[in-house]
């Protein structure tokens, strides 16, 4: 027997942690643990959002051969948390001339359906909050919230400049979403599943060509969404810049060029809550690419090194929690937040890589090459489909 | 409390049904007289979802689907009357877009 | 037990839902209209929640929420110039439509609990079990309703080349 399962399996067997295990294992308290799961990553994003401002600001500095902030704590790593307290303490001002319960709605606009999203993720195998059944339809049903935040916002500020940014920043979203949404729809069209976690599994059952399913190294890697769909994935990573307004496809907030746009007028935490629904939906973008294109938490049979383990505890010792389970979910997560890590990391690239496009260009690469080509992405992939199955 | 039954949600569609109405009637701008009619759409779409629970079977929910594919074109075209409207009579007050009257 | 959650969410689902579209009819301002109205959409997709049909619920958020309400806010961004007041200036209108939206419903309710609900047939009422339907109701789309199906993916591409042809105005 594992060393490691023995120890494990000699805890108490009675008292106060029993009944906390059985608490916890019992089916009809499934919602305990998603309630512990919603505090975990309710909790996690704000302060994963603060270290990747940390690190894009950092990354810039790198690219640019500078310094970038490095006073507050070791490489300056304690900068976001220096500049929250800046936030909280800064004045914050209600212009007479807005429309005030919009205005003030508008920030919290901006954060929820990010954080909605996440919770229709699976982190891993058995880490999803809400695995829905309409997994990636709701993903976009709450995703496509960001633009009120963006038009209300603008609108509600009842000055030029925010309101013609709000339109800017709404009509962007809107022509970038149909080409998110047709790339998305190849997906599920070769996956046959709405279901995120499905959706996962069908990257990682092995390639079948022609009736034989191949379970080589190569073949794991080929069975990569990215590799099944390289088109859809290359529109769908481009219409996601686009759809949380980072750079080349900043308009929204272009701070030199255009006025900043729709949230001119919004200071201290009002404005802190825009930046942190920015990043929030970053981080959202890059975990629905994994899930969709990057095989989610699987890393090419790393994921299975301890499931016979999960097994032998769980077969031990029935009605306990598996402790093993919540190891393997932590693997899981791991390799989840390592390519999330990598995107992210990408999204800070391209921003201090490229030019930013004018807001023309935009469009018309929004609606005259995103759109044409996945459409016709899509209508390869069902005929691929057709001539497969 | 009574258990919820079909006629719960029936009541609660005519009621949206007639909140819709109620805003048709009384507005005069364009946009919201629209907002009012998708609260109607809303309220008939609920009563057809019931009715498909009602019966066990899916005909109901895909006449919704059908509802709100029409109810998208119909804002659309709404949408491009409304942008028409405002730049021939500068305002989108519906009384005052009266050009087809004899 | 069970019957006790379903009873919360409808009673909170449909409190959300009237009251907020009370509000977005009645609402000074036509932006607080548009928010209501979200509220709305959001509380009519719970009730389908509630009702067991999940896609119908998540196409409402995406559809009435993520696409119509947009367009109309788009509406209402490229078309205010005066404020929208609730013009109560004309109260016989006013008067007039709350009997006639009275009388409807009076008229629809009278109609509900004169009908012997529990004497049609019924497998399931009203109680959440037949999810998932997102299956079910993509094989009906694709077979038993494929000539509406195709008709409506016909009825809005017309409907978005006509919209873009009137929005553009001109004659060219």
């Amino acid at each position: 027997m594992n060393p490691l399962l023995a120890q494990l399996t000699a805890a108490e067997t009675d008292g106060w942690w029993a009944g906390f295990q059985a608490f916890f294992v019992a089916p009809e308290n499934a919602w305990a643990v998603s309630l512990l799961l919603v505090l975990i990553v309710g909790k996690t994003i704000p302060g994963m959002v603060s270290l990747l401002v940390w690190v894009e600001r950092r990354g810039a500095a790198l690219l640019q051969d500078r310094l970038g902030p490095n006073r507050v704590g070791p490489f300056g790593i304690l900068q976001s948390i220096a500049d929250l307290v800046k936030f909280i303490f800064k004045e914050d001002v209600l212009p007479g001339h807005v429309n005030k319960p919009i205005f003030l709605l508008a920030p919290a606009l901006a954060v929820i359906p990010p954080l909605v999203v996440l919770s229709f993720i699976p982190w891993g195998a058995n880490v999803a909050i809400a695995d829905v059944d309409t997994g990636i339809l709701a993903c976009f049903a709450f995703s496509s919230l960001h633009v009120y935040s963006v038009s209300l916002g603008g609108w509600a500020s009842n000055s030029k400049y925010p309101l013609l940014g709000g339109v800017r920043a709404a009509a962007q979203m809107i022509s970038y979403e149909i080409a998110l949404g047709l790339s998305a729809l190849s997906v599920f069209v070769i996956a046959g599943t709405l279901r995120l976690h499905d959706v996962v599994m069908f990257q990682t059952d092995g390639l079948t060509i022609a009736g034989t399913t191949y379970d080589a190294l190569w073949a794991r890697i080929l069975d990569w969404n990215l590799f099944k769909q390289p088109l859809g994935a290359i529109i769908f990573l481009i219409a996601g810049f686009a759809e949380t307004n980072r750079h080349p496809f900043d308009m929204p907030e272009a701070e030199s060029e255009l006025a900043a746009g729709y949230h001119t007028e919004f200071s201290s935490m009002k404005f802190a809550l825009f930046f942190l629904g920015e990043y929030a939906a970053m981080i959202v973008m890059s975990s629905l690419f994994i899930v969709m294109y990057l095989g989610g938490w699987t890393f090419f049979g790393v994921e299975n090194l301890l499931t016979d383990w999960v097994a032998e505890y769980g077969a031990a010792n029935p009605g306990w929690i598996n402790w093993p389970l919540i190891v393997e979910a932590h693997l899981h997560v791991g390799i989840f937040l390592g390519k999330l890590a990598f995107l992210l990391w990408f999204f800070i690239w391209v921003r201090w890589s490229l030019p930013r496009f004018r807001y023309d260009q935009l469009m018309s690469i929004g609606w005259k090459r995103l759109l044409p080509a996945s459409l016709l992405w899509f209508a390869l992939t069902a005929v691929g489909v057709a001539l497969v199955r | 409390m009574a258990d919820i039954t079909t006629s719960h949600y029936i009541v609660l569609s005519a009621l949206i049904f007639a909140v819709g109405l109620f805003g048709v009637v009384t507005r005069k701008n364009t946009v919201i007289i629209l907002m009012s009619l998708e609260l109607m759409l809303n309220g008939t779409n609920l009563a057809f979802v019931a009715f498909s629970r009602h019966w066990g079977n899916l005909q109901g929910q895909v006449f919704t689907f059908f509802v709100i594919a029409v109810a998208a074109a119909e804002a659309a075209v709404a949408l491009a009357i409304i942008i028409a409207l405002n730049r021939v009579r500068k305002g989108v007050t519906l009384d005052e877009a009266t050009e087809l009257k004899g | 037990m069970e019957g006790l959650g379903i009873q919360l969410a409808f009673y909170s689902f449909a409190a959300v839902t009237i009251g907020s579209a009370l509000l977005a009819t009645m609402a000074k301002k036509i932006v607080n209209s548009a928010f209501a109205l979200m509220a709305t959409f959001f509380g009519v997709a719970g009730i389908y929640g509630v009702l067991g049909s999940d896609f119908m619920a998540v196409t409402q958020i995406v559809v009435y929420v993520g696409g119509i309400l947009i367009l109309l806010c788009f509406g209402m961004l490229l078309t205010d110039r005066v404020p929208d007041e609730f013009r109560v200036r004309s109260p016989r209108r006013y008067v007039g439509a709350s009997i006639a939206a009275t009388l409807t419903f009076v008229g629809l309710a009278w109609a509900i609990s004169g009908t012997a609900w529990a004497r049609l047939p019924h497998i399931t009422d009203g109680s959440a079990e037949a999810l998932p339907t997102t299956a079910l109701i993509g094989n009906a789309l694709l077979t038993d309703y494929l000539l509406p199906f195709e008709f409506a993916s016909i009825v809005l591409l017309v409907v978005l080349v006509g919209a873009a042809r009137v929005a553009r105005g001109g004659t060219r």
